[in-house]
């Protein structure tokens, strides 16, 4: 490890932090050397332009929550703690936008916002949330929620970002109106990138009206009934806000729910609709698994030291997520697995796979055989064992990964930042 | 360098005719010069060339000649952008998209299509509607625009308040990239694994590629529709109505709002018989499920009446619906009744600045001794100010480009952004380091060299000043970087 005296001495100045890391700074099983814990986008920048000039590999770290997603990193020397830069930096209430830095926890924000009503509509699993979630790393690993059905996706929602590139730059795009087209939109490129492009320091979104009431209804049955079923609620004219599935492992039926949100007293009159179409009964709170990520029965705590739970995110068209819980089902029987499956009927689920390595090897596999294509549906893996990694691709097909490394190549060059972590070694 | 350029592009030419036919490929200056401009006249280029393109095959051969000998090539579909985002190269290739029209596949069960570039946004909703879909990004040139100008202007329309964009609406394309080579990115499911390309590729008004398919949603019609017109005193109280509705938690489809300028406008150009005496009107649409739509309906009128509106009309049937939109939708054009010349600028404000802007507009209008007419989409705060002038006045002109220069200013002072959805172009490209940094700047184009190290996808457009991308794509370091790579990387 080089010089981190300057690293120290620069961070003082702004009331940063470097310490020694410990056994519990580890990335995924990658020790880590030091954590530098900057509280500005100016102490970050000091920061990677002292590791990158030093040849040091950083990798970001807001709450920690999903920092076991994606690949692990293929070297540590620097934690780049995030969690100093925490301010929430303007509330346009009028104008629905929030700005915030990137450590800054979801959990906060959505406290703030919500004081006048409004909501950022990301969605986190409630136990993510607990555990301080931050802006950043919900940005950085692409959280998807229920209600993505409706509003769109965290990358749907990003209204600009500020990053700090592995030479220090410090760069922002878009802006803090939800409607601007100047200049790229590089705040999406940066979500879902796992920090390997650079650090996310600040993002702007947009935010929703929290709407009033809301139903949920909510139908059990066979898998292959209640995924058609579902996807009439998706197809129909009642704009339900979310309609999420859940299959649990070793199970021949699965649950949907459906939520809607609005005003008025209209949303009993959609409830009921929505119950000639699903069929089943109309309640006020969510199911208790609602936007959580399966099978956490299953996976007892235990997989941070590479136990025996693979956890991927599966996508879909609307007419193959049948094909997807068909296929989880058949993938149990095969080999010898469990799989549970949750998530949104508009073909974005995540799948909580448990066998030995060489099996959830094939059921992975077989899950992304529920599509005809990679255009149709991909299966990627999020946390998983080094064991269960070593046995399978973790990505699959990746279309437009030469662009990708291209992109990788001019922004981080020295691969200075998550080395290893994304598609394709990136 | 002419000389030179002018060789290089014979010999694409002498390419192109080989790969294509000489059918495909114009040569001709007359029929070249049929493609000078694009919706923002003042700007013309006859290209160097042009290809009308009726396969990806076609595109991708197209721009491996370019990309074999350092050619610029531009694409088109349409040609209705306001920002020359289509401006034609002198020594480049014009690469028109308007003859590959054809709906590939609407996939309703999905609620996906497919689409040749060249497909008119209203083509697609006119094909799915009878399945009760539609295609949601409506900008006002939708009757004639392609989707694949769409993309690449990532383009919006008054009903993006509610539903978005068109980066909101693409899941799949399929690029030829600057290179030539022909890649899938996305498809019919949603976030495909890797960096979000789509989300960089819309809207970078076609300097890192060329999209020869899309793959978009179809979102389900609404229920019900519900319009209407408010007629109020002054733009205050227009302004004030808008935050109030905005304040209720509602969100509209669209609320546009038009001042008296703009009105009188649209009155001597469609008859659109707006209330006599109104200093602005709303218009104001709510869709969704009916339950909601009334309910919320009874509350927007009731709001606009709170915040002075004099009369409210409410369209009773589609016709009457029509004829609201018509004079919001004409607007533009109208302005031609009243003027001989006009600007139509695109900025954004924070949209609670309204009121503030639009006092500060008219002022700096004053002062010039230009008109500004408004008309614009203030759910969003998206301006779209339509300054006024006779070309044939001495220095008129240059009085109203200023005052338009003036509005973004005004629309950067306020947090705001110097294009809601025209685009940069070859328009705005001088105005991007007044909202960005440099290294603002620099990063954006780090990300086109890594599309286009060669820097001939479109061009001139978007960025103010042209990069040299190089083969090791070398970081600048040090305390003044810029100054660095200024010298190094300008040329």
């Amino acid at each position: 490890m080089a010089d981190l005296q300057r690293l120290e001495d620069t961070l003082k100045r702004d009331g940063g932090q470097v310490r020694d890391a410990g056994p519990e700074d580890a990335v995924d099983g990658v020790p880590a050397t030091a954590v530098a814990r900057p509280v500005s986008a100016d102490g970050v920048a000091a920061v990677l332009r002292e590791t990158t000039a030093q040849g040091l590999a950083t990798v970001a770290r807001g709450a920690g929550t999903a920092l076991d997603w994606g690949a692990p990193p293929e070297r540590v020397d620097l934690i780049l703690d995030t969690t100093g830069l925490d301010r929430l930096v303007e509330h346009g209430s009028g104008d629905l936008v929030v700005v915030a830095e990137a450590g800054l926890p979801v959990a906060t924000l959505a406290e703030t916002v919500r004081a006048a009503g409004q909501e950022l509509v990301v969605d986190l699993p409630p136990e993510r949330l607990a555990a301080g979630s931050t802006v950043g790393g919900a940005l950085s690993t692409g959280a998807s929620g229920p209600r993505r059905l409706q509003r769109g996706g965290i990358r749907d929602l990003v209204l600009g970002a500020t990053v700090v590139l592995a030479d220090g730059t410090v760069a922002s795009s878009g802006g803090k109106v939800v409607k601007n087209v100047a200049g790229y939109d590089l705040a999406k490129l940066l979500t879902g990138a796992y920090g390997t492009l650079g650090i996310v320091v600040r993002a702007a979104f947009r935010l929703h009206p929290v709407r009033p009431d809301r139903a949920f209804v909510v139908a059990t049955g066979p898998s292959a009934d209640v995924a058609a079923r579902a996807r009439g609620v998706v197809g129909s004219q009642l704009a339900p806000a979310a309609v999420e599935l859940d299959r649990p492992v070793g199970s021949e039926v699965a649950e949907v729910a459906v939520l809607l949100e609005g005003t008025g007293g209209a949303v009993g009159q959609r409830a009921a609709a929505v119950v000639e179409i699903l069929g089943g009964r109309v309640q006020g709170e969510p199911p208790e698994w609602w936007a959580a990520l399966p099978g956490a029965e299953v996976s007892t705590g235990s997989t941070r030291g590479g136990g025996d739970v693979t956890y991927a995110k599966a996508t879909a068209t609307l007419t193959g997520v049948a094909d997807l819980l068909a296929a989880a089902q058949d993938a149990e029987q095969r080999y010898g697995v469990g799989v549970a499956l949750r998530g949104s009927a508009g073909g974005v689920l995540h799948a909580a796979v448990t066998g030995t390595p060489e099996a959830t090897a094939a059921a992975v596999g077989h899950l992304r055989g529920a599509a005809s294509s990679p255009r149709e549906g991909t299966v990627t893996v999020l946390r998983a064992s080094r064991e269960v990694r070593a046995a399978l691709d973790a990505w699959g097909p990746v279309g437009g990964l030469d662009l990708m490394r291209a992109i990788k190549s001019r922004l981080d060059p020295g691969r200075n930042v998550a080395p290893g972590r994304f598609v394709g070694g990136i | 360098m002419v000389g030179n350029a002018s060789a290089a592009l014979d010999v694409v030419i002498a390419e192109l005719v080989d790969a294509l036919g000489g059918e495909r490929v114009i040569t001709d200056r007359q029929r070249r010069r049929t493609y000078e401009c694009d919706g923002l006249a003042a700007y013309r280029v006859v290209p160097g060339v042009v290809v009308l393109a009726q396969s990806a095959d076609d595109v991708a051969a197209s721009v491996r000649a370019c990309a074999r000998h350092a050619v610029p090539f531009v694409a088109r579909g349409s040609g209705t952008g306001l920002s020359g985002g289509a401006l034609p190269h002198s020594e480049g290739v014009l690469v028109v998209m308007s003859q590959m029209r054809t709906i590939r596949e609407a996939d309703v069960e999905n609620q996906r299509a497919v689409v040749d570039p060249g497909v008119i946004n209203l083509q697609l909703t006119a094909a799915t509607s009878p399945d009760g879909y539609y295609f949601a990004p409506d900008p006002s040139s939708q009757s004639v625009c392609s989707i694949g100008g769409n993309v690449a202007e990532n383009s919006g329309g008054a009903h993006c308040l509610k539903y978005g964009f068109t980066t909101n609406h693409v899941t799949g394309v399929d690029l030829v990239t600057p290179a030539g080579e022909q890649v899938e990115i996305g498809g019919k499911a949603p976030d495909p694994p890797g960096y979000d390309l789509l989300g960089a590729l819309v809207g970078s008004e076609g300097t890192l590629g060329i999209v020869t398919a899309a793959t978009v949603r179809l979102t389900r019609l609404p229920q019900e529709v519900r319009t209407l017109l408010a007629a109020f005193r002054s733009m205050d109280d227009a302004g004030a109505a808008t935050s109030a509705i905005i304040a209720a938690g509602v969100i509209p489809a669209a609320i546009e709002m038009m001042d008296a300028l703009a009105i009188e406008a649209a009155e001597a150009a469609v008859h659109c018989n707006y209330p006599a005496g109104a200093g602005a009107v709303l218009v104001v649409e709510l869709d969704g499920p009916s339950p909601d739509v009334a309910g919320e309906f009874d509350d927007v009128v009731r709001l606009c009446e709170e915040a002075g509106s004099f009369e409210v009309r409410v369209a009773a049937d589609d016709d009457e619906r029509a004829l609201i939109w018509k004079g919001r939708k004409s607007a533009f054009a109208a302005v031609g009744r009243i003027s001989p010349d006009y600007i139509v600028q695109d900025g954004v404000i924070p949209r609670t600045a309204l009121p503030l802007v639009l006092r500060q507009i008219a002022a700096l209008g004053e002062s010039a001794g230009v008109r500004v007419a408004n008309v614009f989409h203030a759910g969003d705060g998206n301006l779209h100010p339509l300054v006024l002038f006779d070309g044939a006045v001495e220095g008129a002109v240059e009085r109203a480009e200023a005052v338009a220069g003036g509005i973004l200013d005004l629309c950067l002072e306020h947090g705001g952004s110097i294009t809601g959805e025209h685009g940069v172009g070859a328009d705005k490209a001088k105005h991007m380091p007044r909202m960005f940094t440099p290294d603002d700047l620099e990063t954006m184009q780090a990300v086109r060299c890594a599309f286009d190290p060669e820097g001939i996808s479109n061009p001139g457009k978007v960025f103010p000043t042209p990069r040299l991308c190089g083969e090791q794509p070398g970081r600048h370091r040090g305390a003044h970087p810029l100054a660095e790579s200024g010298v190094a990387e300008v040329f």
